[in-house]
């Protein structure tokens, strides 16, 4: 015997297997067929997911940390006061007003220590005019620390003149904006804001955030810059997160809330719609995984159900020649096994090809691949143990058939 | 009979009683109080007319099935009190099956199927289960078919190849229950003289049942069948 270094029940399991060339044939390709439909749609969406995700934190940190807003507290009236009674019959909300996280640098150095934080970068932003000549545009200005903001948004990546270097005589403008203004890398313009400061920056480098709106509204300036121009020495409107996991997102951010007090939203709370896109395909996608599971379950289930019926006389003789029930049901649960696991190897090949065929073939307007190729190794590892997983689990009510038929009834057929 | 002091008892049946549900609340009763004592070394014919019970008898001292009263030894084992478990690990052990049908494993050549008892107890090395399996692939004449598929081989051949399988672990009881009822003359007299010699060469026990007459005078004892009862010898 050739096999004969391998225990008993893979020897008979492997040889039964063999011996149903076609039938066994078929079963590996029905169970690759529903691997190969876990691989592609998995990959796919993840790939898509990725490329949304990408897109969306392109321009925004995972996180965003604003002062908390101003509330009008109402006076209570004097000692007499009952509880709950107010002085006003209406209250007016307040105006929201430029104003800076209080004691940001302790804040940001505690946000810093936390272990899923990755980088905290501080912003001075506000609205300005920018002229030049006889043509002034509105504009949000975005005071950084390029060092630490370009860690949360890759603006050199996006510079398509000139270069993202930023002192504090120079900005970055748009290209939508460059274009309304006529201006080059080089070129100044005049900036000032609703308090009366204005200063001239030369042009360091222009951008393409890939959106037209942002390209004709946004400007960065470097932080102490912004500072000035907007009244805030030495301090910052907002500060921009980067976490490790982006997924946790809300849940650091309620914990920020939490330990410093000022108001933390995450990219989720402010892509809700996105984010629920996002589940929504998740959601999906676990139940194309569950009912090909079970349709590749009940495929294998079925066929070794036949096979116990096609080998009842050798089963029978194997239990006469002292096989035990415990044996005879592991050469069974052994074909589901190897039956899965066969399939879902043949299956994750077969979806990577599909994979990189539909990545070559499919592209965006801009020439760029539709999604990102994600191949994760723990993607196949699981695949291999759902499937393997599933061949046993659909091999056992075989199996204990084959194990619980009675010797003399299976001889005689 | 076999002398009573040089042979020991190796089936013991008393009062053997087996009847089957007909699963509308009546049930027959096929063998009807069987006694019955074989001795080792013994090669007994078990005759009778069809349906009367001897390949119940013959299942019930092969421990493939079990008496509904009465008590069955085999190989100094009391068997109705024993488990599953044990059952199949003395069948492995102590008992070799023949069937009217060969019930070779097709997936598997000559020679492995003749390892497969073997291979099953998980208790020999390969390489002395292959010489083990190859001595009596040789021994009933089958060397140059060893290599077959089981499939390929005559029914001659394949009731050889059965036999061979039989005897793989050694069984102190060989059962045989029309192992040439499907062969033609000459090759029912090759599988008899096989399991005589067996028989003479290495004192297994064998109850052999048959419908031939012929074959049946050739064995040591007789023991008649005849509606549930062993009526004479």
């Amino acid at each position: 015997m050739h096999t004969t270094w391998l225990p008993f029940e893979w020897i008979v399991a492997i040889r039964f297997l063999r011996e149903g060339r076609l039938q066994t044939l078929f079963i590996i390709a029905g169970v690759a067929l529903g691997v190969a439909v876990i691989v592609f749609m998995s990959a796919l969406i993840s790939g898509l997911q990725t490329g949304f995700i990408r897109r969306v934190l392109s321009a925004q940190g995972h996180i965003q940390l604003l002062p908390p807003k101003e509330v009008t507290r109402p006076l209570r009236m004097g000692a007499n006061a009952r509880p709950g009674e107010v002085e006003a019959a209406t209250v007016q909300v307040p105006l929201q007003r430029l104003k800076s996280i209080d004691q940001w640098q302790a804040v940001a150095q505690q946000i810093r220590s936390m272990p899923e934080v990755l980088v905290v970068s501080p912003v001075a932003g506000g609205s300005a005019l920018v002229v030049r000549g006889a043509a002034s545009r509105a504009v949000s200005l975005v005071g950084i620390e390029p060092a630490l903001y370009y860690r949360v948004v890759n603006l050199p990546d996006k510079i398509v003149q000139g270069s993202a270097d930023l002192t504090g005589s120079e900005m970055l403008v748009g290209t939508e904006l460059a274009a309304d203004l006529g201006v080059q890398v080089g070129d100044k313009l005049r900036l000032s804001t609703a308090n009366g400061a204005d200063t001239t920056l030369a042009i360091a480098g222009i951008f393409d955030l890939g959106n037209k709106a942002a390209n004709g509204r946004s400007t960065f300036v470097s932080l102490r810059t912004a500072q000035s121009l907007l009244a805030l020495p030495g301090g910052v409107t907002s500060m921009d997160v980067t976490l490790r996991d982006v997924y946790a997102a809300e849940l650091v951010a309620q914990r920020i809330t939490a330990a410093t007090g000022v108001d933390a939203d995450s990219w989720i709370s402010t892509n809700a719609e996105l984010f629920t896109a996002i589940t929504a395909q998740n959601t999906s996608n676990d139940a194309i995984r569950f009912f090909v599971g079970l349709s590749v379950a009940f495929g294998i289930a079925s066929v070794l159900a036949v096979v116990v019926v096609q080998k009842s006389r050798e089963i029978g003789i194997l239990r006469a020649m002292g096989i035990s029930q415990g044996q005879v049901m592991r050469v069974f649960l052994l074909q589901g096994g190897l039956l899965a696991g066969l399939g879902s190897v043949a299956g994750s090949l077969l979806g990577v090809g599909v994979l990189v065929l539909w990545q070559r073939s499919v592209h965006n307007p801009d020439g760029t691949p539709l999604f990102a190729l994600v191949l994760e190794p723990a993607l196949f590892g699981q695949a291999l143990a759902l499937a393997t997983v599933t061949g046993l689990a659909a091999a056992l009510a075989p199996a204990r058939r084959a194990a619980r038929l009675d010797p003399v009834v299976a001889i005689r057929g | 009979m076999v002398e009573d002091s040089l042979h020991p008892v190796i089936v013991q049946l008393q009062g053997v009683r087996r009847s089957y549900n007909l699963g509308t609340g009546f049930a027959t009763e096929v063998l009807h109080g069987i006694d019955l004592t074989v001795r080792h070394g013994e090669f007994c014919a078990v005759v009778g007319p069809s349906g009367s019970g001897k390949s119940t008898l013959l299942n019930i001292v092969g421990l493939l099935d079990r008496p509904t009263s009465g008590t069955v030894e085999v190989c100094g084992e009391q068997t109705t009190v024993l488990d599953d478990r044990a059952l199949t690990r003395l069948r492995g052990h102590s008992i070799g099956f023949v069937f009217q049908y060969h019930h070779l494993i097709t997936a598997f050549t000559a020679l492995e199927n003749v390892m497969m008892p073997m291979l099953g107890a998980q208790e020999f090395p390969t390489a002395a289960m292959r010489a083990s399996a190859e001595a009596l692939i040789d021994s009933v004449g089958l060397t140059r078919w060893k290599d077959n598929g089981a499939g390929q081989l005559s029914g001659g051949q394949q009731q050889r190849v059965a036999v061979a399988r039989a005897l793989a672990m050694g069984p102190a009881l060989l059962l045989a229950d029309e192992p040439t009822g499907n062969l033609d003359t000459q090759s029912a007299d090759e599988v008899f003289a096989l399991l005589r010699r067996f028989n003479t060469e290495h004192g297994t026990t064998v109850l052999f049942v048959t419908h031939n007459v012929a074959l049946s005078a050739r064995c040591d004892r007789t023991i008649e069948v005849i509606d549930g009862q062993v009526t004479g010898e």
